[in-house]
């Protein structure tokens, strides 16, 4: 309904042709130009914005409306400032007017007009000019003129830092210090203009200064933050908001800035100590901070903070306030979105201690008791989970310097987070980034880290598509030599955990006498004792209680319904990508005997997944796929595990179930069972493997399938052809056999249409293969020579070394056949 | 942090909170200016005057700001939870809020923006709500942000209600992140801040 009406607006404001959009610019100009603005101006410059957001193309507008647009910008009526503004910005402002601003009124704009210059100044010579102005801005005026003019500066200042942290030079830096500590340790400790007046014939000096309030009512008995609360504020304590919001951005900036900022150019620093030196000495004893104003209540503490240079006082100050925050946050609010406040302002006070440790490690033993006292107030609640993070980013940053057991810290971050809020979305959101973000730090200092895959990937389980990828990113950090085989079964079994989540929440959000949680097989399963166990161990905390569970069957046969559930299949999505990168990764840490297991593993594997639709295909397309990487990189491998790849080839069912598997098991069989690979390939495990291939050949190519499966696929037969003609060029005994059954394949075919095969050209391409087999194995010498997988190459020469070169072989070949 | 508001099905209401440096390109100089501005967020700076529609490279028209991954990441998980989506009518905001689905899409480095950036959404009804943010930006903070805009916006723009008439009001949303979200910046406001800032907001809505 809404989307609707929206859509017809934007296409009508894109398909609007040129000769109408100049009569709609006239009639704007001339409406402009009128000395009532009303209404209608209001909707036609609402249209124009649409118009020019909707298009793709740069519209530009004619000159005149432009000029109209720009005087609109200092209209006295803030709708049309902010209409003027939006438009403006959709366009490129004309040749020479750029930077029209930026000279010497940038501080006279209103909000809506700086923005636009803003998103319009031209260079990085333009943004520090802006910068300059704005510092002088902050210099020059202590208390007069309006409010609204100076709250403002800092934001503009933080998006300039944003986009551009080096226009800012070093004196820049050292005077936006100085006046962060001002207003963020010496605001105000009375509340602002709304103090009640004595009455009538009371004037205005007899009025009591009230003071500001902590949020639990008490009057405050310190330093003002953005946690003290009073019924108006005075202008230094809206700048105090302003400056703690933006006071960590800053710290992190202003680091990078001192470090690389050289290279500022010389002129600017030129126009800007001009521009300063009139107010300031750059001394580094810091003389300004009481000027003007700022009135000094809280000072006690500062005298020996004094005396340091203006960055290093910044950082005392900010660290003070952080504590107060830290403080502050234990008491109750009673308002509910000032109880969010205290745990955001938590989460930044945290942060910027953390920031300034980093810079001055002095300060991490005077952090670690207020931390520490934080954590243990807040560790039990997890309703805190997200302050908590930033708590554990502490402990792992400095944890190790000042010799703290950060034991606790881990077992609550990587134990009860995702195992109690695996379904909170923006916990896992930030969650998954810190350990993205300290993956090798944790990987160093945490030994749980990549022991708590199984409960890491509840998350993922929960909710695949907002965090897959994150675990794209993370997943090769828990791939290691101990855990491989039971990750593999955790991912493979991703989809079971992702329905026994939904039923676990189920099961606590309804009651056993709820309709609505009756009726559910699967619910009643995770109910009962029985089954308990398979449901504990799918839902572990930790990796190392055992691989996977015996009775894996079961579970999925109690899981069968959740195979629609949204979620479940979601969740499947995922699985087949994860299994690349597990495989990826895992062949460049494990040894041979790993990969055999991993080798066996797929094979049992393959028939052992929950069955939802498409599921099982994705995942045996992934394993062919890594069998054959895994074999062409080992070719060992195969001799290693030729009884299960045997067991696996000789089951006649696996040809109907898992083709795609079941064809590459019997290629790397064919292509890698040979003596060139491995020495201990005897002719004896030549001859079984080719009876018990020649077996399921002749099996399937002499009857109809199974009822219920379809007709092999060709692929199959072709492949197990292949194979028995490699294996028999390998053991010259076999050949004859090779080829009387492709003989009587031949004449079987020549009979008509075949019950193993209703196509016809399927036929035709299987029994021209075979007849190329034949006429191969008569020259023995060189089908093997063909058929037998060169030595691996260390050193390619293709170019060179032509005697080696394939296409020899394929042009005696070619000839061998033609010749026919 | 950018804020973008939009309806979830095809339409995308038009960006209130323009990137700076988006226009920043002055005529006639190509583009070796601005390298600070340009490489944090002009990833899209529109084309020159005349110039052909954007390229491959750059997001489908009218998914801004990472809005498909968000659009795609509220339709599944609201498919997810099964739960069909709360039916309000206006006057009925707070609970819309309430019940509103939300979540975090991680906006990989380059895609769109030049950074890593989060995308912090609510989805009421068929409204989608969106912030972006930088690394270093308070996310506790922004959602209780994004939560509050938004109910600013259903509440003042009668967004719960028939009509597309939103889309001519968007200079009321515009004045509303200038103070709620000024140039952009999150802020730490308690109750009497806030209360202080809407209602200038809300004298603004008033004329």
């Amino acid at each position: 309904m809404y989307s609707h009406g929206s859509e017809s607006l934007i296409n009508q404001a894109r398909e609007i042709q040129e000769p109408e959009l100049q009569r709609f610019h006239s009639r704007l100009v001339k409406l402009l130009q009128g000395k009532e603005l009303g209404h209608e101006a209001v909707d036609s410059l609402q249209r124009l914005h649409i118009i020019l957001s909707a298009t793709k193309y740069t519209r530009t507008l004619p000159p005149e409306l432009q000029g109209s647009l720009q005087s609109l910008l200092a209209s006295p009526a803030e709708q049309f400032q902010v209409l003027s503004s939006a438009v403006l910005r959709e366009t490129l402002p004309l040749s020479g007017q750029e930077g029209n601003y930026t000279q010497e009124n940038f501080i006279q704009l209103n909000n809506h007009a700086a923005a636009l210059v803003l998103s319009q100044a031209g260079s990085r010579a333009d943004l520090s000019s802006l910068c300059a102005q704005l510092l002088r801005s902050l210099e020059s005026r202590q208390s007069d003129g309006p409010a609204a003019s100076l709250t403002h500066t800092l934001p503009i200042l933080n998006t300039v830092l944003t986009h551009s942290p080096d226009c800012l030079t070093e004196d820049h830096v050292t005077l936006m210090s100085k006046k962060l500590v001002d207003w963020l340790r010496y605001a105000s400790i009375t509340q602002g203009g709304g103090a009640p007046s004595g009455g009538f014939f009371t004037g205005t000096r007899s009025r009591q200064p009230v003071p500001i309030a902590e949020l639990d009512g008490t009057v405050s008995g310190d330093f003002f933050t953005v946690l003290c609360v009073g019924q108006s504020f005075t202008e230094d304590q809206w700048m105090n908001v302003y400056s703690f919001s933006m006071l960590r951005h800053w710290l992190i900036t202003y680091r990078s800035v001192s470090n690389g900022n050289t290279t500022a150019d010389t002129a600017n620093r030129l126009q800007l100590s001009l521009s300063l030196s009139l107010s300031h000495s750059f001394s580094n004893d810091d003389r300004s901070e009481v000027d003007g104003s700022v009135v000094s209540m809280v000072s006690a503490t500062s005298s020996s903070s004094r005396l340091l240079p203006p960055k290093e006082r910044l950082r005392e100050k900010a660290f003070q306030y952080c504590q107060r925050l830290i403080e502050q946050s234990d008491r109750k609010a009673h308002k509910k979105t000032d109880t969010d406040l205290q745990k955001a302002c938590l989460v930044e006070a945290v942060c910027i201690l953390d920031s300034v440790c980093g810079e001055d490690a002095a300060l991490v033993f005077r952090a670690f008791p207020c931390i520490k006292a934080l954590f243990g107030r807040l560790s039990s609640d997890l309703s805190f989970a997200r302050v908590l993070l930033p708590i554990a980013q502490f402990y792992l940053n400095h944890g190790e310097m000042a010799a703290v057991d950060c034991e606790s810290v881990w077992n609550l971050v990587f134990g009860r987070f995702p195992a109690e809020l695996f379904d909170h979305q923006f916990l896992a959101h930030e969650f998954l980034r810190f350990i993205r973000l300290n993956l090798e730090s944790l990987q160093l200092r945490v030994p749980q880290y990549s022991r708590s895959f199984p409960n890491l990937l509840k998350f993922l389980a929960w909710n695949s598509p907002a965090v897959v990828d994150d675990f794209v990113d993370l997943l090769p950090s828990l791939v290691t030599a101990g855990t491989a085989v039971e990750l593999l079964h955790t991912l493979l079994d991703l989809p079971c955990l992702s329905a026994t989540l939904v039923l676990q929440v189920r099961s606590t959000c309804l009651p056993i006498s709820e309709p609505g949680g009756r009726g559910l097989l699967s619910l009643d399963a995770f109910r009962s004792q029985s089954f308990r166990g398979l449901f504990l161990f799918l839902l572990r905390g930790e990796a190392g209680s055992g691989d996977t569970i015996d009775r894996l069957s079961t579970l999925h046969e109690m899981l069968t319904e959740t195979a629609d559930w949204p979620r479940v299949v979601q969740c499947a999505q995922t699985v087949p990508v994860l299994l690349h990168i597990f495989f990826n990764t895992v062949i460049a840490i494990a040894d041979q005997k790993l990969l055999a297991h991993l080798v066996q593993v797929m094979l049992e594997r393959s028939s052992l997944l929950l069955n939802i639709p498409k599921y099982n295909k994705e995942i045996h397309r992934v394993f062919s796929r890594h069998l054959l990487l895994l074999c062409k990189l080992h070719p060992s491998l195969v001799v290693d595990q030729s009884h299960e790849l045997l067991e696996f080839a000789g089951a006649t069912a696996n040809v109907y179930s898992k083709e795609e598997i079941y064809t590459h098991v019997v290629w790397v069989l064919g292509e890698y069972l040979s003596g060139s690979c491995d020495s201990r390939c005897s002719v004896m495990l030549i001859t079984s493997c080719f009876e018990t291939l020649e077996a399921v050949l002749f099996e399937i190519t002499s009857s109809a399938p199974p009822p219920g499966a379809d007709c092999p696929v060709p692929r199959v037969v072709t492949s197990l052809m292949s194979a028995l003609a490699k294996l028999a060029s390998r053991s010259h005994d076999l050949i004859p056999r090779v080829s009387l059954f492709l003989s009587k394949l031949r004449t079987v075919t020549r009979g008509g249409p075949v019950a193993w095969c209703s196509d016809e050209e399927d036929l035709v391409a299987i029994v021209t293969r075979g007849e190329e087999l034949w006429s191969l194995l008569k020259a023995p010498g060189v089908a093997q020579s063909v058929l037998t997988p060169p030595q691996p190459v260390t050193t390619p020469q293709w170019h060179g070394d032509t005697n080696v070169a394939m296409p020899l072989q394929l042009r005696a070949l070619t000839n061998l056949t033609h010749s026919q | 942090t950018r804020c973008t508001v939009g309806a979830q099905h095809g339409s995308l209401f038009p960006d209130p909170h323009r990137l700076p440096g988006r226009c920043a390109r002055p005529r006639g100089e190509p583009g070796a200016l601005l390298p600070g501005l340009r490489s944090r967020r002009g990833s899209r700076v529109r084309p020159e005057p005349g110039a052909e529609p954007r390229g491959e490279a750059s997001p489908a028209e009218g998914e801004d700001h990472g809005g498909g991954e968000v659009r795609g990441a509220a339709s599944l998980s609201r498919e997810a939870s099964g739960r069909p989506p709360v039916e309000a009518v206006p006057g009925e905001e707070a609970l819309a809020l309430q019940e509103a689905d939300g979540g975090a899409v991680r906006l990989r480095a380059g895609d769109p923006f030049p950074e890593e950036t989060s995308a912090l959404w609510l989805a009421v009804q068929s409204l989608g709500f969106t912030l972006v943010c930088e690394p270093h930006e308070n996310l506790l903070l922004a959602e209780g942000t994004l939560r509050n805009l938004t109910r600013h916006c259903l509440e003042t723009l009668h967004m719960l209600g028939p009509g597309s008439e939103v889309l001519l009001r968007s200079h009321r949303v515009d004045a509303l992140l200038s103070r709620l979200l000024p140039h952009e910046q999150l802020l730490f406001l308690n109750h009497r801040f806030a209360h202080s800032l809407e209602k200038k907001a809300a004298a603004y809505a008033a004329k």
